[in-house]
């Protein structure tokens, strides 16, 4: 199997913590894949993103056992070409947004210029981004004007222009309407097919259940269900823990305990309107 | 009860950029109603016209036989408390006590009805046990509590939340519901923006569809989630459950997954 990333024992402290927020970690990740990480607020899913990424132990300081692997070598021992290996969206925009910028054209340029590239060659590459998380309306607007939806459109952009392997993507739509949502998993989706790893923490889980391949359910610090979407979504015993479920996937499980005989549990909406059709019709005799 | 009115309302910033046109906008004292609409529909410029935070470029905005233009803000933030979409547009406290305290403080109650307002305000919220934190050392979906306590504090007949849905668990959106639950059995006006359709659908009376700056409907849930034509229009989505239903082709406008599987099991 091709492991692009793996956690080993991995527990960690924060500074002045007495708790770890992360306990005996022990994760895989394939190349290619779309990992989708859920579980309540406080759970570990944002200290487990900035311990792939390296901000932990590189930044954050406090107490790391055990090692973290990106392509077979220590996130200690990459250095700074980490940051050209691995995509970073945080969570709050603001705290991506540079502010060493005037206008959102030059702050979703700003990486390319550091990596040296050619004028022609970042000018391409920025416009195609901007068309892509249809941001090009704000091309000469300060990022700091922008909505907070807007905001994080921008930050997307701007990681996602630098074409990273991986791509670690904290809670990107919180902000989001919608439509807005969607689009930003349709972009998710599109740099998969371009065999990116994602790595993305998200709430609205009836969109993970839609486009992700495996899900990662934290709890606690500790990861308490890993694997195929359809397996950990319909698993009823997780909602007690905190996890979020698909609701297509509570309205099976409902169905079921009133009798009606639904084969798999659905977590996406084509899954449920086929499985409940054809357990109707199973019911009735046809 | 005082009702909250829009008349032919528009809002255009300093600059000239028009955010809001023509809304016009009932809501009666008591009850509860959410705002739904795009990124940029112009639902927060809205309800900022509500608690006075800016005053409406045309139009009039009636907060009982209150007019908007007569009073300062000050003075509707008694009547209608506004919680900021950012947590930190409005925490400048060192204590999460400090913070919601703060209201009923400058309103100079006695100071018994001062501590009941913060208790009751801390514990509604689930807020009490982080009372003497720091609230910039608590995550932001628990910030976003502290400030809807400390508008709780304050005790308004009306009250304003700007997406409190975003980056909420599942604990945190049963958490928002029970607070809706409550204002609502106290009688209190209640004015929710949110994007998430699941938590409109479980939780509001009535919703206010906004698209292009323009109030374009309002109804109950079940007639604004069955209207594909508002929908497409807002960009809006069905919950998960009413699509599900409608490829089933199950009459009822289902808007929850009670309603549901009664439809299935009944058909």
């Amino acid at each position: 199997m091709d492991y692009v990333m793996e956690c080993k024992n991995v527990t960690y402290r924060y500074p002045l913590s007495e708790v770890p927020a992360i306990q005996n970690l022990n994760i895989q990740i394939e190349r290619g894949k779309f990992y989708g990480i859920i579980g309540e607020n406080g759970s570990g899913k944002t200290t487990f993103c900035a311990l792939l990424r390296g901000f932990i132990p590189s930044f954050y300081k406090g107490e790391l056992e055990g090692e973290v692997l990106v392509e077979g070598k220590s996130t200690t021992d990459w250095g700074g070409e980490l940051a050209a290996k691995i995509g970073y969206v945080f969570q709050n925009p603001f705290t991506q947004i540079s502010g060493v910028k005037d206008t959102v054209y030059e702050e979703v340029a700003y990486g390319l210029e550091n990596f040296g590239l050619p004028v022609e060659e970042i000018d391409e590459r920025v416009i195609a981004v901007m068309k892509m998380t249809d941001i090009e309306a704000l091309a000469l607007k300060n990022p700091f004007d922008l909505s907070g939806g807007q905001m994080q459109r921008v930050a997307l952009a701007s990681v996602i222009v630098l074409e990273p392997d991986i791509l670690v993507i904290d809670e990107p739509t919180s902000q989001l309407d919608p439509e807005g949502t969607e689009s930003v998993f349709a972009i998710i989706r599109a740099l998969k097919e371009r065999h990116k790893t994602i790595i993305l923490v998200e709430h609205k889980i009836d969109l993970i259940a839609e486009y992700a391949d495996e899900v990662v359910a934290f709890k606690g610090g500790e990861i308490i269900a890993l694997g195929d979407k359809c397996e950990i979504l319909s698993e009823m015993s997780l909602a007690e823990q905190g996890v979020a479920l698909p609701q297509v996937a509570i309205l099976g499980c409902r169905l079921r305990e009133r009798g009606l005989l639904i084969g798999a549990i659905p977590v996406t909406e084509k899954q449920a309107v086929e499985q409940i059709v054809a357990a109707l019709e199973g019911r009735d005799g046809r | 009860m005082r009702d909250l009115r829009l008349q032919d309302v528009s809002f255009s910033y300093p600059g000239g950029y028009l955010a809001v046109e023509d809304a016009n906008i009932c809501i009666r004292g008591g009850e509860n109603v959410a705002i739904v609409g795009q990124n940029g529909a112009g639902k927060t410029t809205t309800v900022k016209m509500m608690n006075g935070l800016l005053k409406p470029t045309k139009g009039e905005v009636l907060i009982g036989d209150m007019n908007s233009k007569d009073y300062t803000t000050a003075q509707i933030s008694r009547i209608v408390g506004y919680v900021f979409q950012n947590p930190d547009d409005q925490i400048f406290h060192s204590t999460v006590e400090s913070e919601v305290r703060f209201g009923p403080k400058m309103m100079k109650l006695d100071p018994e009805e001062e501590d009941e307002r913060v208790n009751q305000a801390l514990k509604i919220t689930g807020m009490d046990e982080f009372r003497k934190e720091n609230p910039f050392n608590l995550p932001l979906s628990t910030r976003k509590f502290v400030t809807i306590a400390a508008v709780i504090a304050m005790g308004t007949d009306i009250l304003i939340f700007d997406e409190p849905t975003a980056g909420q668990d599942v604990a945190g959106n049963e958490r928002l519901s029970r607070i809706l639950k409550i204002l609502g059995e106290e009688g209190k006006t209640v004015i929710t923006i949110s994007h998430d359709m699941e938590f409109v659908a479980a939780n509001f009376q009535k919703v206010i569809v906004m698209a292009k700056k323009r109030v374009i409907k309002n109804g109950t849930p079940k007639e604004i989630f069955w209207d594909f034509e508002c929908l497409e229009k807002a960009m809006l989505k069905q919950p998960y459950v009413s699509r599900v239903c409608r490829e089933l082709k199950l009459t009822g406008e289902i808007i929850c997954i009670d309603e549901a599987i009664t439809a299935i099991m009944g058909r």
